[in-house]
């Protein structure tokens, strides 16, 4: 009846039963909150059913914090056994202490990295563009409830089954096939991605729609803002890579549920084709995080420097080669298996002509600012940050690629520091530097600067002191994903260091935690009256603070890059607000069909981990009966009147003075 | 706190800091930096190398961002705001042919050295000593098939002679790895894969497993000795006659059996041609494995 | 001037999202052929693709699906002239060609698991029971969504709403047709001619 679940799939271990209690608990007192204050409707109105793409992107970015935390608190957990672990077993059981680093990559990577930038997009993309809505609005929500039930079943692995997969974060087989990992964590893994990975590729042909088809009248490519064009490279990854990773979930998936041979080292299967595979979409991936951060640079810079971006086409050609090369490199990840000289040459070249547009990048962020008139807020710091730990990220990253260098410090630590400064010093800098940026936009008031200067200086220290010493252990011999090593080697002292510098993240995270919430609470005194604060220049900033559901009264339209700031130099732009011509506007109604469809893949997900083939087959019908249910439906939209328009418009503008 | 005593504070809190690692730092074992063998040599020298020549591009990039963002702040009312300016071919051109121009020489470099050092290449003259390596869960096992012998977490190298690895796991893949010999090599199941090296300074070097392969991957550790040829072959010679386990078909497959942590072990005598059987439990169905095995005296 | 303005569903942006999905769903396609040209060799003592495939059924197979790709293309031309018996009776066929195309599949697949030579027989046979047991679980999507677009015109009619989904769907159905050819291609010619 119930498959492969029983009372002994509840969590053994002491660490495991602490996560899921406290898990449980954070759920229920969330429940309790919502009764007590009596918020149910609000949320299933305001929330839960919403298919306004700024709704969707705020619980977006909910969701990412929450999965932060949780694998910041694996990072910690990573950081104090290896500390401790110098010659003896350390706190953590070998098992425990490897569940604990493939839950940290896996959630940093698909939850947090992918949740802000999915979560960003949404909040800024139709605004940059000109446009009411998302290409298409319903599958956003859709997008959104299959990342956030991916995010609920891999945290479920805490509570019902108390394992997670312990084979590193692309559960390599075979050690990840049945043979070698017989309990449910590896599956927790692949069903939790297959879920949020089919969201993602949605949102991927979602956005990718969004710039070809929604942009304002007048706004070519080439008058694209640049986080615009970053999003286009990204999301176009998204359409070629994830499919990929769908099919090796997918295979690998069968190897276990079905007994094939895909990847089994027998019966003529192979484990390398899974290599190839994994990393074929895996490399992309990581363009796909980091050209968006590109983007929010491009367009901080910018803003802050007072001045246009530096060589707008080949900003454009940059970003459209690295897209193309990114799908040409994937082999570097493996030179190491012995593909013979002239395979490991070619994508060690091809990995390091990526520098290339990659540092053109970097030049024109810095001419942007050269003859600028620069302010120093903190997205302006994140972007200093970013320069100075990006760009040795980036020689590290050099290093790897030439194979011969390879050899000695691939799976050391020190590949682990180098992709912890591109994805902190690249991704997660510039992550911050957006949601600075854009949070009075979507919020009305901007955030704490000087609680967010002291987040930003715990971060840059707390990354150098985590992870300096991580390349010089690397160079050291120490490789990665050691649950303790030999006390002869004299390691522990550099490993002491680099859990002080998670520490002190931990104290960053906590900083920007309170700068929300002390920017909450004082959001009288930082409000955004004037839609503008940061003396803005493409079309988000042109609409009010906090923005209205219709993002504009009026569709703007446009001549030149940077139109906004242009009308506003020539006295345009508050004339551009006084528009009284205002039409009805169609807004699409909510619909809880998108949380449904997610339960529903949810529940597959689950009924599939555990074997309970009847609940499988329901939950696949009822996936299936939600979509049709959708597709019959053709009264999906609402509609503001003109004259309710004009009213909110002159309640909006009245606060601007 | 006035803005004067917080910048004194922490350039005082940086410096002390850094003469923290002066002091330190230097007396660590860096082992990549610190070779004892030819590959590892040469591999080290390729690390610096590369690291110098982009330190061409990453001393620049400090500098002028230091420079731009403290000349064009915006309280310096003297500096030159241009702010319509986003443009210029010639500079462009320049940032797109330098980087082109440092990838260019590191691609040469890339491309020889991915030949020379090519891990399938005999790295010196001579008759190559060769070692059949096993990953095992969760041991290394080093089979010297020419002298029928084989050691458990422990090898024992000639100086100066190349060696060959050929590597294969009966195990989740693993990572063959002594840093201060040379680079690693995977070891997967069903595949033979090779690594040639030359050891060049007698001692004793750690050897780990670089990749996980489940729950005792971390004590996949070995010590590789470097000893002079006749110290060897007395080795060699010792080791047969010193009446260690015999390791035969059954006698493999109880070792073969997970365990974690295991102590060194020397067998004097292998039967068969174990290597080979092993790497084709994987790539033949059972019959044809059957036939194989009664091929092999 | 007071028409309201409205990203409506007549736009070209689901038609144009619907073939961005379709190159997706080709690149999990291009993985399966990639993984099937890896493994078709790897048969670890079970049989091969030439000692396996029956080319006159697979031939058979072909030129139904072919035909139903016509069959849908003159269901949507129908649905475009406004013409609902037309529509739906097109579509019916090509229901019922999908239908024999499906059933021939199935037969074959159930011949080669009653001799022993199931998907957990070797690298090759995963491969293949994967690939082509893809695009045969697409042609039985393709097949549901046939028959909730015909329950849908026969409630709603023929109307825009229809005929975009309708249109969607026949996209769909040659894309599958042109999977096909590449399997029939890569799976069964080489596959027999041992290439």
């Amino acid at each position: 009846m119930l498959g492969d679940l029983s009372l002994k799939a509840l969590p053994q271990s002491p660490v495991t039963a602490g996560g899921a209690i406290l898990l449980v608990a954070g759920g229920l007192a969330v429940v309790a909150l919502l009764f007590y204050f009596k918020r149910w409707g609000w949320l299933w109105r305001e929330w839960l059913t919403s298919l306004d793409p700024k709704k969707i992107g705020v619980m977006y970015m909910v969701v990412a914090t929450l999965m932060l935390l949780r694998g910041a608190t694996d990072a910690a957990m990573i950081r104090l056994q290896q500390a401790l672990a110098s010659g003896n077993p350390g706190m953590l059981s070998p098992d425990l202490f490897q569940q604990v680093f493939t839950a940290h990559g896996t959630i940093m990577i698909f939850f947090v990295a992918m949740g802000f930038m999915f979560g960003l997009i949404n909040l800024v993309l139709p605004l940059q563009l000109g446009a009411r809505d998302v290409a298409l609005p319903f599958a956003n929500s859709v997008s959104f409830w299959l990342f956030a039930a991916g995010a609920a079943l891999m945290n479920l692995s805490l509570v019902v089954g108390g394992e997670f997969a312990a084979t590193g974060w692309l559960a390599y087989p075979p050690l990840s096939e049945l043979r070698y990992s017989p309990g449910p964590g590896v599956d927790y893994w692949i069903w939790s991605l297959q879920i949020a990975g089919a969201g993602s590729l949605l949102a991927g042909i979602n956005f990718l729609v969004t710039i070809l088809k929604m942009r304002c009248p007048g706004m070519s490519l080439m008058k694209m803002p640049m986080f615009s064009w970053s999003v286009l490279g990204s999301m176009a990854l998204v359409v070629f890579a994830f499919p990929i990773l769908t099919a090796t979930l997918g295979m690998l998936a069968l190897d276990r549920l079905a007994g094939t041979h895909f990847f089994t080292a027998d019966f003529g299967g192979n484990p390398m084709m899974y290599v190839n595979l994994i990393w074929a979409w895996g490399h992309p991936e990581v363009y796909i995080l980091v050209l968006p951060a590109f983007g929010i640079f491009s367009e901080v810079v910018a803003t802050f420097s007072r001045k246009r971006l530096f060589g707008y086409a080949s900003m454009v050609w940059a970003i459209a080669a690295i897209t193309f090369l990114s799908f040409i490199v994937w082999l570097h990840h493996f030179f190491t298996m012995g593909a013979g000289a002239n395979v490991n040459a070619f994508f060690g070249i091809m990995t390091m002509v990526i520098a290339v547009p990659t540092g053109v990048k970097v030049f024109n962020w810095l001419f942007t600012m050269y003859r600028g008139r620069i302010r120093f807020d903190t997205p302006m710091l994140w972007f200093l940050g970013f320069v100075a730990t990006f760009t040795v990220g980036g020689m590290a990253g050099v290093l790897l690629a030439i194979p011969a260098i390879n050899f000695q410090i691939h799976n050391s630590l020190f590949l682990v520091a180098h992709f912890h400064t591109m994805i902190i010093g690249g991704v997660l800098f510039g992550f911050f530097a957006g949601i600075t940026y854009w949070f009075p936009k979507i919020f009305g008031f901007k955030l704490n600067e000087r609680i967010g200067r002291w987040a930003f200086w715990c971060w840059l220290v707390g990354f150098l002191a985590a992870f300096v010493p991580l390349y010089i252990l690397g160079l050291m011999g120490a490789t990665r994903r050691m649950d303790s090593y030999d006390s002869s080697l004299g390691w522990q002292g550099l490993f002491v260091v680099s859990a002080a510098g998670a520490a002190i993240i931990a104290l960053g995270i906590a900083l920007q935690l309170w700068q929300v919430a002390y920017s909450w609470w004082k959001r009288a005194d930082n409000r955004d009256l004037t839609g503008d604060p940061w003396d803005g220049r493409t079309l988000e900033w042109s609409t009010s603070s906090p923005v209205p559901a219709y993002n504009f009264a009026v569709i703007p339209s446009v001549k030149q890059r940077d139109q906004f700031w242009e009308d506003k130099r020539h006295g345009l732009a508050r004339a551009k607000l006084a528009h009284h011509a205002y039409r009805d506007i169609k807004l699409y109604k909510n619909s809880p069909l998108g949380l449904v469809i997610a339960g529903c893949a949810f529940l597959l997900g689950f009924s599939l981990i555990w074997h309970i083939w009847w609940l499988a087959l329901i939950a696949l019908a009822a996936v299936a009966a939600a979509i049709f249910w959708r597709s019959l439906d053709e009264d999906t939209e609402r509609l503001v009147p003109a004259a309710l328009v004009a009213k909110l418009e002159a309640a909006r503008q009245g606060g601007r003075r | 706190m006035s803005g004067k005593l917080r910048v004194v504070l922490v350039i005082l809190l940086a410096v002390l800091v850094l003469a923290a690692l002066a002091v330190v730092l230097p007396g660590l074992n860096y082992a990549q930096l610190n070779p004892k063998g030819l590959v590892a040599d040469k591999q080290r020298d390729l690390l610096i190398t590369a690291s110098l020549i982009m330190l061409l591009v990453l001393v620049p990039v400090y500098a002028m961002t230091a420079w731009i963002a403290w000349r064009y702040r915006e309280g310096n009312k003297k500096a030159v705001y241009r702010p319509d300016w986003d443009r210029n071919r010639f500079i462009e051109g320049v940032w797109w042919a330098v980087p082109v121009v440092i990838i260019g020489v590191l691609s040469v470099i890339t491309w020889q050295s991915s030949h020379q050092l090519d891990p399938f290449r005999q790295q010196a003259d001579g008759r190559p000593l060769t070692v059949q390596v096993v990953a095992l869960q969760w041991k290394w096992l080093f089979i010297y098939p020419e002298q029928g012998v084989a050691a458990l977490n422990y090898l024992r190298l000639p100086l100066d002679r190349p060696l060959r690895f050929e590597i294969t796991a009966d195990a989740p893949m693993n990572s063959f790895w002594i840093p201060q010999l040379g680079g690693q090599i995977y070891a997967m199941p069903g595949m033979r894969s090779q690594l040639n090296l030359v050891a060049s300074q007698p001692g004793k070097y750690p050897g780990r497993s670089a990749n996980i392969s489940g729950e005792g991957f971390s004590g996949m550790t070995f010590t590789a000795e470097v000893i002079s040829q006749p110290d060897f072959n007395r080795w060699l010679s010792n080791a047969a006659a010193a009446g260690g386990g015999v390791l035969d078909w059954a006698a493999y497959q109880r070792l073969a059996e997970p365990s974690k942590n295991q102590p060194a072990a020397l067998y004097s005598s292998v039967k068969g041609n174990l290597f080979d059987m092993i790497i084709a439990k994987y790539v033949a169905p059972p019959a044809a494995q059957h036939l194989n095995a009664m091929k092999t005296p | 001037m007071n028409r309201p303005t409205s990203q409506a569903i007549n736009s070209p942006v689901p038609v144009f999202a619907f073939w961005v999905y379709l190159m997706s769903d080709l690149v999990l396609f291009a993985s399966l052929f990639a993984t099937y040209a890896v493994l078709k060799d790897n048969t670890f003592g079970g049989p091969s693709g030439a000692q396996l495939f029956n080319m006159p059924l697979i031939l058979l197979a072909t030129i139904i699906l072919l035909t139903s790709s016509l069959s849908a293309a003159l269901a949507l031309q129908a649905a475009r002239l406004g013409n609902q018996a037309g529509t739906l009776g097109w579509l019916g066929l090509t229901f019922f060609l999908g239908a024999a195309f499906l059933y021939l599949e199935i037969a074959e697949f159930s011949k080669f698991v009653g001799e022993g030579h199931g998907w957990q027989t070797s690298g090759f046979l995963t491969a293949f029971f994967t690939l082509v047991g893809t695009h045969g679980l697409h042609i039985s999507l393709g097949m549901i969504w046939m028959l909730l677009s015909g329950v849908h015109v026969l409630m709603r009619g023929l109307n825009r709403h229809t005929a975009l989904r309708l249109g969607q769907l026949v996209t769909f159905w040659h894309f599958l047709d042109v999977v096909w050819i590449f399997i029939f291609t890569i799976v069964y010619l080489m596959g027999v001619n041992q290439l």
